[in-house]
């Protein structure tokens, strides 16, 4: 019954009859679209074309708009193509194949220059947009804030504890992990170099100023902003997506109160916390390994650590602490709102979350170190 | 028993379920069911909200692990088959989902030429004019094709769905719940279609549905899904006569009434 697809001429002269037998479906489209473009190049300048279907066992979608792409390109001029033969049961297929409209496709525009030129300024003129969407975050937010201040009740404590477990408490072994192998490192680096002109003992005072005001708050800000910041704002995100973020604004909510405030909040506490466990992680391993390494046994290591830093540095380390929560959180919610329908869309604004986040807080970092600078700590 | 057989064999059916049990922790949603599904027929599957409609569609396409049982699609035990066999058939199947389930970061003419791009080696300019042709048999304008999913109504993911589900000219599709959500005249609109694609196509459609006015003007055949079985299966006609007390809910209430005036 069923045949591999055959499209036959049967007759010459001022006649051209194709005969189309066997299966016209999709497994064969390939064939069968070589045999029509073979085909349509028969139509000279004859006057009656028909093309037999009847020995046709099976015909589909495909197969009927092949025969129909055929019939149209046969039909030039005052010549016109005919189907014969079709049975009952294919004829209602065909009809509906007959109404559709060859329409061009729209292409879509080839790499240009001046297409590159204008990506690259929309994307400058985007920068802008960026930074008002970030300002525009901050003010929503510290206005929520003072609502929150002026009536305590409508504070969402249940959420903000909820959060608060989730980017502080459930972040605590990852950070500590993390910042205890940068600790160990650091120490073996500097006793490594160090040793070379006899300054062994110097690598305390390195490990203790670079992790209480750099290294401890910068590392488990950037952890943050990769663990915390992408997950507030693939949540955010699918919130939007799914129109929940509507939901609540009709029932007289608004969405920074009830979802931006308590993560930001949850963010600006838990950042502080990490970045001392953090500091103290890397202070740990680095005294470790220089005792094991270096040979400067914790006795020696903890006076001289006494001598070396000061409650500046540590204080210098742990202000900049919420403020980088801040941004990181500013950011993440951003960009989580800024969701559009597809699945893409959110995973460009998570990626783009991370990595503004990221920049953001270097360069948080950056002007913290130029004002701490200026003031002499 | 005999009788039975042979028109089984007659009929072939295309869907062939038995006793199929499917189990979520301790609770049983299917418990020993059997349903054949005939070749070109539109076979409603109603029940109420939580009997598992959508669970055994799911099973039959195999989302859904079952404990026992055995389920034939188009003559071929699904556990049986795997690898290439298995992917022969899913091709041969079409699916529309409740929510329609399309891929939210491509067009909805690259949505349409999804499965068709990966199954068959066509041009690009034949996958075009089938995108256009399948647009236009569910009722779209061909300035959809360059939408993205978010830019659609609901009525129109539905049909955008039906025509992906389409895309390969399967012989069976699945719908669950095709007409939920839309309005009535949409809805007719949907039942019409599915109807006119029956015909020209020559489908076997299994929809899961709640819709009276789909049931009384689309389906051929009625299931009805209770505790866990299939509790009657018959025409329309049957359906109103069977004394079953959730039956007599269904198709003598207010709602039945109306549809049926």
């Amino acid at each position: 019954m069923s045949g591999d697809p055959r499209l036959e001429r049967i007759a010459k002269g001022n006649v051209l009859a194709l005969c189309a037998t066997g299966t016209w479906t999709a497994s064969f489209a390939p064939a069968l679209e070589r045999m029509v473009a073979d085909a349509e190049k028969l139509a000279g300048s004859r006057q009656s074309i028909f093309i037999d279907v009847s020995e046709v066992s099976k015909l589909d979608t495909f197969g009927a708009w092949l025969i129909e792409r055929l019939r149209r390109s046969l039909t030039q001029g005052s010549a016109e193509a005919q189907i014969a033969g079709l049975s009952a049961n294919y004829s209602s297929l065909v009809d509906e194949v007959r109404r559709v409209k060859a329409t061009p496709v729209v292409e879509t525009g080839a790499v240009t220059i001046t297409g590159m030129l204008e990506q690259i300024g929309r994307g400058v003129a985007g920068l802008t947009g960026t930074v008002t969407a970030l300002v525009d975050m901050l003010g929503a937010v510290l206005a929520a804030s003072g609502r929150v201040l002026i009536r305590p009740r409508s504070f969402r404590l249940t959420s903000t504890v909820h959060h608060l477990e989730q980017v502080c408490w459930r972040a605590v072994p990852i950070i500590l992990l993390i910042t205890f192998l940068i600790g160990c490192i650091i120490a073996q680096q500097g006793i490594f170099h160090f040793r070379r002109f006899g300054a062994d003992i110097f690598v305390v005072d390195m490990l203790g100023v670079l992790v209480l005001r750099e290294i401890g708050v910068l590392l488990v800000a950037i952890m943050v902003a990769g663990r915390s910041g992408s997950a507030y704002t693939a949540e955010l995100g699918s919130m939007k997506m799914r129109e929940e973020i509507d939901a609540l604004r009709t029932m007289g909510f608004d969405p920074i109160e009830v979802l931006v405030l308590p993560r930001m909040l949850a963010l600006v506490l838990a950042l502080p916390i990490l970045a001392f466990l953090g500091a103290m992680a890397a202070l740990y391993g680095g005294g470790l390994v220089a005792w094991l390494y270096g040979g400067v046994d914790p006795e020696a290591f903890l006076l001289r650590l006494r001598d070396a830093i000061s409650i500046d540095h540590f204080i210098v380390g742990i202000v900049k602490a919420p403020v980088m929560a801040a941004v990181i959180g500013i950011v993440a919610c951003v960009e989580g709102l800024a969701v559009q329908g597809s699945a893409e869309s959110l995973g460009q604004h998570t990626t783009s979350s991370v990595v503004k986040g990221i920049f953001f807080v270097i360069v948080m970092d950056g002007v913290f170190a130029i004002f701490f600078a200026s003031i002499g700590i | 028993m005999m009788a039975q057989e042979i028109q089984d064999k007659i009929q072939d059916p295309i869907i062939r379920v038995r006793d199929i049990t499917v189990q979520f922790g301790s609770t049983r949603v299917l418990d020993g069911l059997n349903l054949d599904v005939k070749r070109g027929e539109i076979l409603g599957f109603v029940g109420p909200s939580g009997a598992g409609k959508s669970v055994l569609t799911r099973t039959i396409i195999g989302l859904v692990p079952k404990v026992a049982g055995r389920i034939e699609v188009f003559g071929v035990d699904l556990d049986a088959s795997g690898g290439a066999q298995r992917r022969g058939l899913e091709r041969r199947w079409g699916v529309l989902f409740q929510q329609g389930a399309l891929f939210s970061s491509l067009t909805v003419r690259q949505n349409i030429q999804f499965p068709v791009r990966e199954y068959l080696n066509v041009s690009q300019r034949l996958m075009d004019e089938i995108t256009m042709a399948k647009l236009a048999m569910v009722g779209l304008k061909p300035e959809v094709a360059e939408r993205f999913p978010s830019e659609l109504s609901g009525g129109m993911i539905k049909r955008v769905a039906l025509a992906r589900a389409l895309a390969l000219d399967p012989e069976l599709v699945f719908l669950d719940e095709p007409t939920s959500g839309l309005d009535p005249i949409g809805a007719g609109d949907f039942d019409e279609l599915v109807r006119t694609l029956q015909r020209t196509l020559g489908l076997t459609v299994f929809m899961v549905t709640h819709d009276l006015d789909s049931l009384y003007t689309a389906c051929d055949r009625i299931a009805v899904l209770g505790n866990g079985k299939i509790i009657a299966a018959g025409s329309i006609a049957d359906m109103q006569a069977s004394q079953h007390p959730w039956l007599r809910l269904y198709f003598h209430g207010k709602r039945a009434r109306a549809v049926m005036s």
